[in-house]
């Protein structure tokens, strides 16, 4: 059987209902006015462009540096000197894409071999292909905004994270083991929202959080889950409870590391791609510890830290949707919509003011929070691209 | 070895214009295991992946749709029909990002060729109406009389997991890379409306659909699929693989397409290789080096169900698996068979987790699959051998025109 091909207007109608769920972010790049891939040739002293004129909307460069030394290329704005859009160490014969969101007007291409100086230089032009084109403009100030919104919200967990991580230990170290294990899990929610943070210290980390399953031989155990294993030991097995002594220590560790992590986080500042790619590292941190019950293996609270890590991406997504608003409104809606689902499922799961334990979850609720998790998690992992489009 | 008659040759011959070779067929004569220069397209009036010359590799998926919303089952459907038209093609999905975006595209087929990968897509019973009988998209009154659950057979040993589903997609591609690069992508892009349920490795096809493919052996060691539908047949095929007009009068929209029934069906396959090779031949039906019935004659001579030994005895046994799927023991229905060898690694006894991922398309199951397989389950000599661990069937609509996503006949 043959079809006659439909019209290209009928298959681009088609592609753009396509495409409404995830805008142009995942999607074909012929849905958004894209005129084709740009070939850039970077040599040490040429920068050929297999076009220079193209329709407003998405530009993609594909820049292969056929030269011999690291090279750099520019999108720059009239006054060639704005940058619009850069990819930057391109090894000798590599390729690498630059794909941006540029209106019709006047440009200038660069590139850089050897990453110094003004570059070789040619005038771009882009001509309105009528391309829908997402609001431009400014958005340092958005971005200094969100920031700020963030390093709050870090300062204030980390000085919670302080009081409580005190408190828990002293219930611990005076023995009252039934406290412990209920303050146990919601000590740790301000750990578990500011986790990827915390992560970024890799000296910190290790010796507050790390489980048993993760010790290198001859490693000193300690943090959370050694005490967590003290408090919840195996009813077999040849585990032996630590003495007073032992948990004196535990405990002083502990709560040193934490003063050492509130004292770096004070003056911390965070860029719009570390916010963005932290609130995917906390999703992360969900589908690889949370949703298979390996963090808490002996408490089994894991739903605890699986909010925990859903509060703190929330937040940092948060900070970045007025830009993202901007830029790609239909993934913010996503993202948004997202939350509420994964949100409602977890408040299923609630008992009094926490959880139930990991362990009273069946196989089927398992998966529907793995689902929800994979689907927060591709639409954020798109954000940071996005916002720094 | 059968001549090369060329993929494009036979997909024509039964109406998959859709179907064509890119490059030439291969010289050895042996089709499918060729250069990967074999393309299909996606779209065409029947949908690729059933009377296509059966692939070597096969990546079956089913999913539960997660979502609730109508419009975002339909985004769902159009975006796999486009993902699906681009990796049929040999193409990535999706275009180039940012550097600072994850890639649309995963990336594992990267510089493969298309290696002849279809995509064919199927709705499940549970899409139309749930467990509490709602109606869950408003397609309830489309569902076809004949798409309903499978009933128990004896001795079915089903299990949930690998069981059921709203939505199917069979994978098949003559380079394995290719087919679960396509399942993972699809899966990937129905996160949020639609997750995994279930799927399953193929790494061996053990039916051919074409006379221009010899026919391969199941993990019995036996011929398997010798009398299977033939796409050349082509009144066959139009009389047994595809649902015409007015067959459903509900279901109009399935006109054009077939049911799809799938089957994991494991082989206890240490118990059957201390099997003497007389007891074999003789529940099988057939003999192991040339495939012949036991009635005598080669491969494709017909079996003489009448003829018996010096013994008395049928030569074909009265529960010999040959006699018992005959076409002339079952009212004279046959079925499109497609399944696959499977290996799921060993279970915790060390024994061979494998068996036969069977997958036949036919055009009406309550016909020409539910009453030979009650009769089998209960009859044939194999059964001693065999488990039915995973049952599935799917109403596989039409083809898609260009202009058109797949399945949106049943949304009109």
């Amino acid at each position: 059987m043959k079809r006659v091909l439909f019209a290209s207007s009928a298959i681009l109608a088609l592609t753009l209902s396509a495409c409404t769920d995830n805008s142009e972010t995942t999607s074909d790049g012929a849905s958004t006015g894209d005129s084709g891939a740009i070939a850039v040739s970077a040599t040490d002293d040429a920068c050929d462009l297999s076009a220079t004129e193209t329709g407003s909307g998405t530009l993609t460069f594909n820049v292969t540096n056929d030269g011999s030394q690291v090279t750099e290329f520019y999108l720059l704005g009239e006054d060639q000197l704005r940058i619009i859009g850069e990819v930057e160490n391109i090894g000798p014969g590599l390729s690498r894409d630059l794909v941006m969101q540029a209106p019709a007007g006047d440009y200038f291409t660069a590139c850089k071999p050897g990453m110094v100086g003004d570059g070789i230089q040619a005038a771009f032009t882009v001509t309105d292909s009528g391309a829908e084109m997402a609001a431009s403009g400014d958005s340092a100030e958005l971005v200094a905004q969100a920031d700020e919104q963030y390093g709050a919200y870090i300062r204030d967990q980390t000085e919670q994270l302080l009081a409580d991580t005190e408190e828990f230990t002293a219930l611990y170290v005076a023995g009252d083991d039934d406290a412990a294990r209920e303050f146990y899990p919601e000590a740790r929610l301000h750990w578990e929202r500011i986790e990827t943070v915390a992560e970024s210290f890799g000296d910190l980390d290790p010796s507050m959080d790390l489980r048993e399953a993760d010790l290198e031989p001859g490693q000193e155990w300690t943090g959370w889950h050694a005490i967590e294993k003290d408090l919840w030991p195996p009813e077999d097995g040849d585990y032996e409870t630590l003495d007073q002594a032992g948990r004196q220590a535990l405990a002083d560790k502990l709560n040193s590391d934490t003063q050492e992590l509130y004292d770096r986080t004070r003056d911390m500042t965070f860029t719009a791609d570390q916010i963005g790619n932290g609130a995917k590292g906390l999703l992360d941190e969900v589908a690889t510890g949370k949703v298979t019950g390996e963090e808490e293996i002996w408490s089994h609270t894991d739903l605890w830290d699986f909010q925990a890590n859903v509060d703190g991406a929330r937040v940092a997504w948060q900070g970045l949707s007025p830009i993202l608003e901007t830029k790609n409104p239909e993934l913010d809606a996503e993202v948004a919509e997202r939350f509420d689902e994964l949100q409602a499922l977890l408040d299923q799961h609630r008992d009094g003011e926490g959880f139930v334990l990991y362990t009273e979850l069946s196989t089927e609720e398992v998966k529907e929070l793995s689902d929800a998790v994979n689907a927060l998690s591709e639409p954020l992992s798109q954000v940071t691209a996005a916002v720094l489009q | 070895m059968f001549g090369a008659l060329g993929v494009g040759a036979a997909g024509v011959g039964v109406g998959v214009a859709s179907g064509y070779a890119v490059g030439q067929s291969d010289d050895d004569g042996s089709v499918g295991a060729g250069s990967g220069a074999e393309q299909y397209d996606f779209y065409g009036q029947h949908q690729a992946g059933i009377t296509t010359p059966a692939q070597d590799r096969m990546h079956f998926a089913a999913f539960d749709v997660t979502t609730s919303d109508r419009d975002a089952l339909i985004e769902l459907l159009q975006e796999w029909t486009q993902a699906a038209a681009a990796m049929t093609a040999g193409e990535s999905v999706g275009g180039p990002l940012p550097y600072e975006a994850p890639p649309a595209d995963t990336g594992e087929a990267i510089g493969l060729p298309a290696s002849g990968l279809t995509l064919t897509f199927g709705f499940g019973p549970s899409l139309f109406v749930d467990e509490s009988g709602e109606d869950r998209f408003g397609l309830a009154e489309r569902q076809p009389a004949v798409l309903n659950r499978l009933p128990h057979f004896p001795a079915d040993a089903l299990q949930e997991n690998r069981s059921d589903g709203d939505l199917c997609i069979q994978a098949c591609a003559d380079d394995p890379q290719v087919a679960v690069h396509a399942i993972r992508n699809l899966s990937r892009i129905a996160f949020g409306r639609a997750s995994l349920r279930w799927s399953q490795l193929g790494f061996g096809r053990t039916s051919s659909t074409s006379t221009a493919q010899s026919t391969p052996r199941n993990l019995f060691g036996f011929k398997d699929g010798t009398a299977n539908i033939k796409s050349e047949e082509t009144d066959v095929v139009k009389e047994s693989v595809w649902v015409a007009a007015g067959d459903d009068p509900d279901a109009e929209w399935m006109v054009d397409g077939s049911y799809l029934v799938a089957r994991r069906i494991s082989m206890s396959i240490e118990t059957w290789d201390r099997t003497s090779l007389a007891e074999q031949e003789l529940i099988t039906g057939r003999d192991r080096q040339e495939g012949a019935p036991l009635s005598g004659g080669t491969e494709f001579t017909e079996p003489d169900f009448a003829a018996k030994g010096g013994d008395g005895e049928f030569l074909m046994a009265t529960n010999s698996h040959v006699r018992l799927a005959h076409p002339s023991q079952n009212d004279g229905v046959q079925m499109l068979r497609r399944g696959y060898n499977f290996t799921d690694g060993s279970n915790e006894l060390g024994r061979l987790d494998a068996g036969l991922f069977f997958l036949a398309f036919v055009r009406d199951p309550d016909v020409q699959y539910i009453p030979m397989q009650t009769r089998m389950s209960a009859q044939d000599g194999l059964m001693e051998y065999l488990q039915h661990t995973g049952s599935a069937l799917f109403a596989v609509p039409p083809g898609a025109a260009q202009d058109e996503w797949v399945g949106q006949g049943l949304f009109a």
